[in-house]
């Protein structure tokens, strides 16, 4: 069980999936996500995963083809990425409200246009306001971990919404990583048989997607504002527990030397890595620097993003996403707006970067930090800069 | 099957699944369409309702007018939830989660639902042959959202988004023949019907149900509210639609067409359009355009109908 394989990401999370067991996986190709849904149309052709494989005929059928699948009590997988999540839209909506616990792997990529098939966030940024809970991995054996623990937070009975895994195109979709495989009957353990409270059937009818006049809507939504924010707790307790047996502990922000420095960057996704080499270099040279990571998008993690940050004099926010004509990163505008009511709070600087599949080195990463502490000192003004652009 | 008309009432079943209460306009010819259509299929049947007038009736938090386990997401998924339903059913059964045998599932929509926005939906899960019916409940234009013209709305009906004027006639195209774009699907089961001949109609629906693989049943529902009709007449509308020829009733079995009915002729498309408000523009020339039209794919649909028969009795022997 603690054997290190050299697997490419994408055929790993569709082994995980393989582990949860599911009944249906409906899905629709694109780049970079389709390595994880050829590989789980291979397993069910060749018999190893017991599951109706729907190849539908667009994203947004694939999502609603999910919607019905679990509300017929199914365990649901699909898997998407930039223009399919962006076409699934208001199916994505529906899910969560009608708390239908699907699970989707979203291989991050550029919104067009112009058409770029390479890793940003604009995609999952499009789909921050769903009511989805949204979980990022860094590396394979997150992706890996991440994805079984999935279905459990979301089959969870306090719990019953839908979960985005993201993990970055290309960047971690195809690149061979050592994983390590949870064991089946580890994973078996870990997650029981789904067992949807209220399915559509025969013997005990439900009206599931009534209209709701405004009377009832805004409760309605309340409610589900309730239940995304509960989640919290059931989240870190399946993380726990996940530790418990496979001994990976997760956490909503994860902190790299990130106690009692001055300077702290914050990251999410693939680049976290590389950014961790560039604090290490940095800390080397005796600087006071120290990085934060951010794992859960949603629901957003406030208590421990205040505790892993407050005590800091700069904080910079590195986003691979624009909101265009607003404040620009939208990490770093959240995180504004989590610590402006603190009486001691960091200065927050934000800058934009890796759009589109930009790479972004450990030398990069150094500048970042060292033009947002000159920007900390001395002001900007400008709400965000956008790192390595040619103007 | 005209003359059976006295003896089958005794034989259909009482109790409904589509049940009083809804929100429908006085004389809903959808409404009571829904209502023979989900009669004729017991209860062991699950329910897949796009948006529109069908689903806002019936459905208003806290209430619904369905026995049925229903349910109800968007405008133009319903042929992929359905397919997704019947999927999940399929892995469960096979994996042993115990659940009740021979589960239907039925989806259906308005003619927006079917021939434009969901088409494609629909489209999707007729290739792969998933194992449900569709029904599509056709009144001929968006009629939940005020009365806007769709594909299926016939060629000189005025709606609000097709409005007759000075320099328009109404509906500027020939309503799209959703039939036949099933038909073209290879499935099993295509047949159309409407509320006007109810016996017919819940047969169909019955058959559909019963014919493994994706069915497709294309009811004409009169909408007096929309077609500026009297809601006193509906029945006798969509009778008229069936006897001139502007709806042919057919069905198709593995390809080969049947007529339902045996009309000794055609009734003049006048008879049916005059009872409408929204033809009430139309000039006799424009009335012998589309005679001249219904009469033309009408033949066809006799002509296939004929090959059918043929087919039949080659096979008898």
């Amino acid at each position: 069980m603690t054997t290190r394989i050299g697997v490419e990401v994408s055929i790993a999370v569709a082994d995980a999936v393989k582990l949860a067991n599911p009944d249906v996986v409906a899905a629709y190709p694109i780049t970079p996500q389709t390595h994880i849904v050829e590989h789980l149309a291979e397993l069910v052709a060749n018999g190893e995963l017991d599951a109706e494989y729907i190849p539908v005929e667009s994203e947004h059928s694939a999502m609603s083809a999910c919607l019905g699948s679990a509300a017929a009590g199914a365990r649901t997988f699909t898997a998407t990425s930039s223009q399919g999540l962006a076409l699934m839209n208001e199916v994505v909506y529906v899910a969560s409200s009608m708390r239908l616990p699907i699970i989707m792997s979203v291989a991050n990529r550029a919104l067009s246009s112009p058409l770029s098939i390479w890793c940003d966030h604009s995609d999952m940024m499009s789909v921050r306001d769903t009511g989805w809970i949204q979980i990022i991995t860094e590396n394979g054996q997150q992706a890996v971990d991440n994805t079984i623990c999935a279905f459990r937070i979301g089959e969870d009975r306090r719990v019953l919404l839908p979960v985005m895994v993201h993990l970055d195109g290309f960047n971690l979709t195809h690149v061979i990583e050592p994983i390590i495989f949870p064991g089946q009957e580890e994973v078996d353990r870990f997650l029981p048989p789904n067992n949807y409270p209220l399915p559509l059937n025969p013997d005990r009818p439900v009206a599931m997607g009534d209209f709701a006049p405004p009377a009832i809507f805004t409760e309605a939504k309340w409610a589900q504002e309730v239940n995304i924010r509960n989640s919290m707790k059931p989240i870190l307790e399946v993380w726990d527990e996940f530790n418990r047996i496979f001994g990976r502990q997760y956490a909503p922000v994860e902190k790299y030397h990130s106690d009692g420095a001055r300077v702290i960057l914050m990251t999410m996704g693939s680049v976290s890595e590389t950014a961790s080499v560039a604090v290490d270099e940095l800390r080397g040279a005796g600087q006071e620097v120290g990085q934060v990571r951010l794992r859960l998008w949603r629901p957003f993690p406030f208590d421990a993003l205040r505790r892993a940050v407050s005590g800091a004099d700069v904080l910079i926010v590195m986003d691979r996403a624009i909101s265009l004509g607003g404040p620009g990163g939208p990490v770093a505008s959240e995180v504004k707006a989590a610590l402006y009511n603190l009486p001691e709070k960091p200065r927050v600087v934000s800058f934009v970067a890796g759009l589109g599949g930009r790479d972004i080195t450990v030398t990069d990463f150094k500048n970042i930090i060292k033009r947002g502490v000159e920007i900390a000192a001395g002001g900007s003004p400008n709400e965000y800069e956008i790192y390595g652009v040619r103007e | 099957m005209e003359k059976y008309a006295v003896y089958v009432p005794r034989l259909v079943k009482k109790k409904d699944n589509f049940a009083p209460g809804h929100r429908a306009c006085i004389g809903c010819g959808e409404a009571l369409a829904v209502r023979m259509a989900f009669k004729a299929v017991g209860n062991n049947v699950i329910a897949v309702s796009a948006t529109g007038c069908m689903e806002i009736v019936a459905s208003q938090l806290p209430f619904t007018s369905w026995h049925l386990p229903w349910i109800h997401t968007l405008f133009e998924n319903t042929a992929a939830v359905a397919s997704g339903i019947e999927a999940g059913y399929k892995a469960m059964k096979r994996k042993g989660v115990p659940l009740p045998d021979n589960t239907k599932v039925i989806a259906y929509g308005g003619d927006g639902a079917t021939s434009d926005i969901g088409l494609q939906a629909l489209s999707g899960a007729m290739e792969r042959g998933h194992d449900f019916t569709y029904i599509c409940f056709d009144n001929e234009a968006y009629m939940n959202t005020g009365i806007q013209r769709s594909s299926a709305t016939p060629f000189g009906a005025a709606t609000t988004t097709s409005p007759a004027g000075k320099k328009s006639t109404g509906q500027f195209s020939w309503k799209k023949n959703m039939p036949a774009i099933a038909v073209a699907h290879d499935i099993p089961y295509v047949a159309t019907a409407t509320h006007g001949y109810p016996f017919d109609l819940m047969e169909k629906v019955r058959k559909a149900v019963a014919t493994p693989g994706l069915s497709y049943v294309h009811v004409l529902s009169v909408c007096p509210t929309g077609w500026r009709s009297a809601t006193d007449t509906v029945n006798r509308q969509a009778r008229l639609a069936v006897q001139t020829g502007m709806f042919p009733l057919y069905e198709v079995e593995n390809g080969v067409y049947k007529m339902s009915l045996d009309l000794p002729g055609l009734r003049p498309v006048k008879d049916y359009l005059k009872m409408q408000g929204r033809f009430r523009h139309l000039s006799d020339e424009l009335i012998a355009q589309i005679q001249a039209r219904v009469e033309l794919e009408y033949n066809k649909i006799l002509e296939k109908a004929k090959d059918g028969s043929k087919r039949a009795k080659s096979k008898g022997r």
